[in-house]
């Protein structure tokens, strides 16, 4: 009788809970360009709807820059997406201190153990969990071998900066356009310029300018980091009209071969080809790695490391599914698959043995060995200081700023905020 | 009955009723679209332009007139400012005269100056960013046209979007490609009203090419010319479509024009409180121009 009852029970609660979880749409809003990243997603959610019946997740792409327009507004509407792409840093804090975002500490506490503490930290505001990363990224020069050979110049040599310098005089001599950067863009000028901070500052560097502590951006460190990188635009180390490439155009030139290096995320691999005027670009085993060079003197290290970290976030109203998808979405199985197919570094531990392109294999074992990550210092700082990075960081390689003038605009930058 | 009676011989007050009734069924649709989309966020734009605000939440932090002096403190709306009055300069002084010169030239009914028209005024149909693009790709001196014309004259390519003290003049060029033929359909048809009769009779008298154009012609024409004005001044204030592709305002933040600057500074830095500043600013500016000039020469237009 008691088994009966509960027999009934139970098909009531199901009979009542199966309509209810019918209605469950996921909606997850992203900007990946990446082509293998978006068929494994795309995949992943149909394996997920397709154990999962009545829930349907989904995956929807926005251009970057049309992303970061109407995200705010989408966030504080009724049309918000369920989980959506992050940068982590300046802008998820924003979100989070606007009530956007759902604390997801225990439900995910078990996922997250399996995730490199560095990426998992991003998504974390004062030890609250607020979404889940799943890839890293290394910025790192990009080399290429041809036109480094042509010049006699040998990458393993360079480990200072010094020797950088003296091999972009070297490959200067030789008629070979140096370093391609999409300065158009400024971003790109500005991986420079964080390198340099935190090869010269330290791990500690950005955290203490942004508490004010020792002048705030004013201090020693950012203004080094202006002069030095000024010493690097003063060698005409960049491609001629470098001020208006686009990325883009910029990812072409080093697929065409007409510059030597290109200071750039490991997507570049995935661009170089498609926009060089070929088509074709450079194959694979032409193209090397190399670190960015240490500082005499300075208190970074050679093995810090500086990029990106990517994840997403959850929107307080999300439902239980969305959460449920993350984890489903977490498991190493599918890290393993995006670390095959090159979709992305993923950041699930001993995924990246799953690797089979050997630079990004060498960008995850650079990363595995990382003894500090750097996040973007513009999605670190938010969108107000850190697009004023950005503009400096070009001002101050072009002469056009003194290195002075470009760090007391960047803490004009931070009182105004 | 006599009220029937009445307003039967009171054609005027009859109209008037009708014109409430008129008023009452269509003017609501109206003006409350027009409050939603244009009232409301106005006085929105000038209520956040106090606050210092991120766009996360509502603006509580308030500071002030600070946005404003931040605003007219920064280098870069300076600069903004000085480009739209280059513009401005550039419209009435090349511009309009430009497109006055060729619709005198194009304005008979003749096949050749009806196909002329058309091609002076395709530019006109052309989506701005897409202008902007071809223009990218033209000035580019990696791939594009500057650099097969460097390439033809054996001289080193020249990177005019690249350079600070060029970039802008390059938007110029390219304001005055696309928006001459606009202004040039305006005084064709212009052209077109003036009664021929008066220009015989003018020509019979003995006035010469010149006094029938300084005289009759331009006079004539004033109306046109005055609304062109209008239309190229209040169009170089909001001008953004271009600068965008084209430029992205820089180099160094060169090419920039107040709404670009809006933009950039603004919405994209999340400062809703600065570009709403920016917003206001602008606004009065446009305000004061587009009342002080109708009150000043199109008051009989």
């Amino acid at each position: 009788m008691n088994i009966r009852r509960y027999a009934l029970g139970a098909a009531c609660v199901l009979a009542l809970a199966v309509p209810a979880f019918a209605d469950t749409n996921v909606t997850i809003l992203h900007v990946n360009e990446v082509a293998a990243a978006k068929t494994l997603w795309d995949k992943i959610a149909a394996d997920y709807n397709a154990a999962h019946p009545g829930v349907h997740v989904q995956f929807k792409y926005l251009e970057n820059e049309a992303f970061k327009a109407k995200l705010p507004t989408m966030l504080q509407s009724d049309d918000r997406p369920d989980l959506f792409y992050s940068w982590a840093g300046g802008v998820m804090l924003a979100q989070d201190k606007a009530g956007l975002l759902k604390d997801v500490t225990a439900d995910l506490a078990d996922v997250e153990a399996t995730m490199s503490p560095t990426a998992v930290n991003a998504f974390k505001v004062d030890g609250k969990a607020v979404g889940v990363p799943f890839e890293m990224g290394e910025v790192a020069f990009y080399y290429n071998k041809k036109l480094f050979a042509q010049a006699g110049v040998k990458a393993e040599d360079i480990k200072s900066w010094d020797d950088f310098l003296g091999a972009v005089k070297t490959l200067k001599a030789a008629g070979i356009t140096p370093i391609v950067v999409g300065a158009g863009e400024k971003w790109p000028m500005a991986f420079f310029y964080d390198y340099l901070v935190v090869r010269i500052g330290g791990e500690t560097a950005l955290a203490d300018a942004k508490a004010g502590k020792n002048g705030g951006f004013k201090n020693a460190t950012f203004v080094e980091a202006g002069k030095r990188l000024h010493e690097l635009g003063a060698l005409d180390a960049f491609q001629p009209g470098y001020l208006q490439t686009s990325h883009a155009q910029s990812a072409g030139v080093f697929g065409d071969g007409k510059a030597a290096m290109d200071l750039m995320g490991p997507w570049l691999l995935g661009m170089q080809a498609p926009n060089s005027a070929s088509g074709k670009g450079l194959p694979e085993d032409d193209i090397g790695i190399l670190a960015f060079p240490t500082m005499p003197g300075g208190k970074g290290k050679a093995t810090d490391t500086m990029g990106g970290v990517n994840g997403f976030l959850v929107t307080k109203s999300a439902p239980a599914a969305a959460v449920d998808f993350l984890k489903f979405f977490s498991q190493k199985k599918y890290a393993d698959e995006a670390a095959a197919t090159g979709a992305y570094i993923p950041v699930v531990k001993g995924a990246d043995t799953a690797i089979t392109d050997p630079l990004q294999r060498r960008l995850a074992s650079d990363l595995a060995a990382s003894t500090y990550h750097q996040n973007y210092f513009d999605q670190d700082l938010g969108p107000s200081v850190g697009r004023v990075i950005n503009d400096i960081s070009v001002a101050a390689a072009a002469g056009q700023m003194t290195p002075e003038a470009a760090a007391a605009a960047l803490q004009e930058a931070a009182d105004q905020q | 009955m006599s009220t029937v009676e009445g307003s039967h011989f009171e054609p005027a007050r009859r109209i008037s009723v009708n014109g409430w009734v008129v008023a009452l069924i269509f003017l609501p649709p109206a003006l409350l679209l027009f409050t939603v989309f244009v009232a409301l966020p106005m006085v929105e734009a000038a209520w956040y332009s106090f606050y210092n605000w991120d766009g996360y939440g509502r603006p509580e932090r308030f500071v002030g007139l600070k946005n404003y002096g931040y605003v007219f403190a920064n280098p870069v709306f300076a600069r903004a400012l000085i480009n739209n009055g280059l513009v401005i300069a550039v419209s009435l002084l090349v511009q309009l005269p430009l497109a006055l010169a060729v619709a005198l030239a194009v304005a008979r009914r003749v096949t050749w100056a009806v196909w002329f028209r058309t091609i002076f005024f395709l530019p006109y149909v052309l989506a701005d960013v897409g202008a902007g693009l071809i223009w990218r790709y033209m000035f580019d001196g990696d791939y594009g046209l500057a650099a097969a014309i460097a390439a033809g004259l054996g001289t080193q390519p020249v990177y005019l979007l690249a350079s600070k003290d060029w970039a802008f003049a390059a938007v110029l060029i390219v304001i005055v490609w696309k928006y001459f033929g606009f202004y040039m359909m305006l005084y064709v048809a212009g052209l077109q009203n003036i009664d021929k009769s008066l220009l015989e009779a003018a020509e019979m008298d003995g006035a010469g090419r010149w006094q029938r154009f300084r005289y009759i012609t331009l006079p004539l024409l004033g109306p046109m010319i005055r609304l062109s004005i209008f239309f190229s001044v209040v169009g170089s204030l909001q001008l953004f479509d271009f600068v965008v592709p084209l430029t992205g305002g820089g180099p160094f933040d060169t090419t920039h024009t107040m709404v670009s600057f809006l933009y950039y500074f603004g919405i994209t830095r999340m400062r809703v409180g600065f570009g709403s500043a920016v917003g206001v600013a602008l606004f009065v500016i446009c305000v004061a121009f587009a009342f002080g000039y109708r009150r000043a020469f199109m008051r009989d237009d």
